[in-house]
């Protein structure tokens, strides 16, 4: 499952698509506690808090992105974030693929 | 004499301010249109993540949720009906309406009470015209929906399902909305939102079995947050749905609309031409005449 040592992040919010990309690690913050995602995480569905996550993209600088509630899924090495608002923090890397 | 002409005329110079109108319409319709359907895409990834996510949870764990159990008896039903805010989109709003009606009849006989919930002003004015009840009513921008509203009417359709029918809640709750097939067909549809039927994913396609998901926190809780969320895009899916159709039901009634005016632009051009020679062949034979008895004396 984790041959690729990438993951492949997918970021939407409710009316439209925010970004996607290869990312070396997500960090999230959940309900419960922040939780960080490298490549060959277990499948996980966890209930996102609102507030500010962490993403290290393959190319480029790590990026925030402003979450208002939502919930993410970890699935291979398939990263699904599904915001019900998501902002972008810095505009500089929103390079979508 | 010259009366006829001049009604014609008029009629001629107003029918002809109106096709501009229409032609505007079909205009602002079209490139509307366009947007509504980026609209309509751009949503899938989410409803499509959502969807995928409700499913694994409800196929892995021995899910007992309120919001997915059929309750024994359905004594009261909610019908939602998504009509156009503004006319002048030819049968769009009349068949939604129509569609409703006959739901509510078979709801009727199947027992059930029926509690409107009406979007978009066409179907306040239709059921306020009836002096009928209705128990919410949420109106503008129905050509140009935003997720707000959609939570606004998930939340609210939520509380009623969570209320006790002795309070006034209801058992279940239907969807009224126009489906956006292509840009010439589409139909008025009937979805069943609550109580959810969570289709296990029988036979997984391909390789893409689902995953052993852990849960953070416990499977109940994750469902807690995600049906609402569910209902929350189908919701909004169905709003932009109807928002797409509405527009290409709009370009079309403005489109035959502004033939049929020129049809009758080009009619009443032929009718006051005729009317125009039959006076001019009026007056040349009273003069003729005229000359004729002049001459004769």
């Amino acid at each position: 499952m984790a041959n690729t040592a990438e993951l492949e992040v997918e970021i939407v919010a409710a009316d439209h698509f925010v970004w996607s990309g290869a990312a070396k690690m997500v960090k999230a913050r959940t309900s419960e506690g922040d939780v960080g995602v490298l490549p060959g995480h277990t499948p996980l569905l966890a209930i996102l808090a609102e507030g500010e996550m962490a993403i290290e993209p393959v190319s480029g600088a790590r990026f925030t992105v402003n979450v208002d509630g939502g919930f993410f899924s970890v699935d291979g090495n398939r990263v699904v974030i599904v915001a019900d608002n998501a902002q972008m923090n810095d505009a500089a890397n929103a390079g979508t693929r | 004499m010259g009366a006829q002409i001049r009604v014609y005329r008029q009629k001629i110079a107003s029918t002809t301010s109106m096709q501009k109108i229409f032609k505007a319409m079909e205009l602002i319709a079209a490139s509307r249109i366009g947007k509504a359907r980026t609209r309509v895409a751009a949503s899938l990834p989410y409803s499509n993540a959502i969807t995928r996510a409700v499913s694994a949870v409800a196929s892995q764990s021995e899910i007992d949720h309120p919001l997915t159990t059929e309750p024994e008896q359905i004594r009261r039903a909610a019908m939602v009906v998504m009509t156009s805010d503004r006319g002048l989109a030819g049968s769009y709003s009349a068949s939604v309406l129509k569609q409703s009606e006959s739901l509510a009849e078979l709801l009727r006989e199947e027992g059930k009470e029926v509690k409107t919930y009406l979007v978009g002003r066409k179907a306040q004015a239709y059921y306020d015209f009836r002096d009928r009840e209705s128990a919410r009513v949420w109106t503008g921008n129905t050509d140009a929906p935003d997720f707000e509203t959609a939570r606004e009417i998930g939340r609210a359709l939520l509380d009623d399902f969570n209320t006790d029918y002795e309070d006034g809640g209801v058992d279940e709750i239907h969807i009224v909305y126009t489906r956006f097939k292509s840009m010439v067909v589409q139909e008025p549809t009937v979805i069943r939102l609550l109580p959810l039927e969570v289709v296990e994913e029988a036979a997984p396609s391909e390789t893409e079995l689902l995953p052993l998901y852990e849960y953070e926190p416990e499977p109940e809780k994750v469902l807690d947050a995600l049906l609402p969320r569910y209902i929350e895009s189908r919701i909004f899916a169905a709003m932009l749905q109807a928002a797409a159709s509405e527009l290409a039901a709009r370009q079309r009634a403005m489109k035959s609309a502004g033939d049929n005016a020129s049809d009758l632009i080009k009619k009443y051009t032929r009718l006051r031409n005729n009317a125009r020679q039959a006076e001019i062949t009026q007056e040349l034979s009273e003069i003729v005449a005229g000359a004729d008895a002049l001459s004769a004396s």
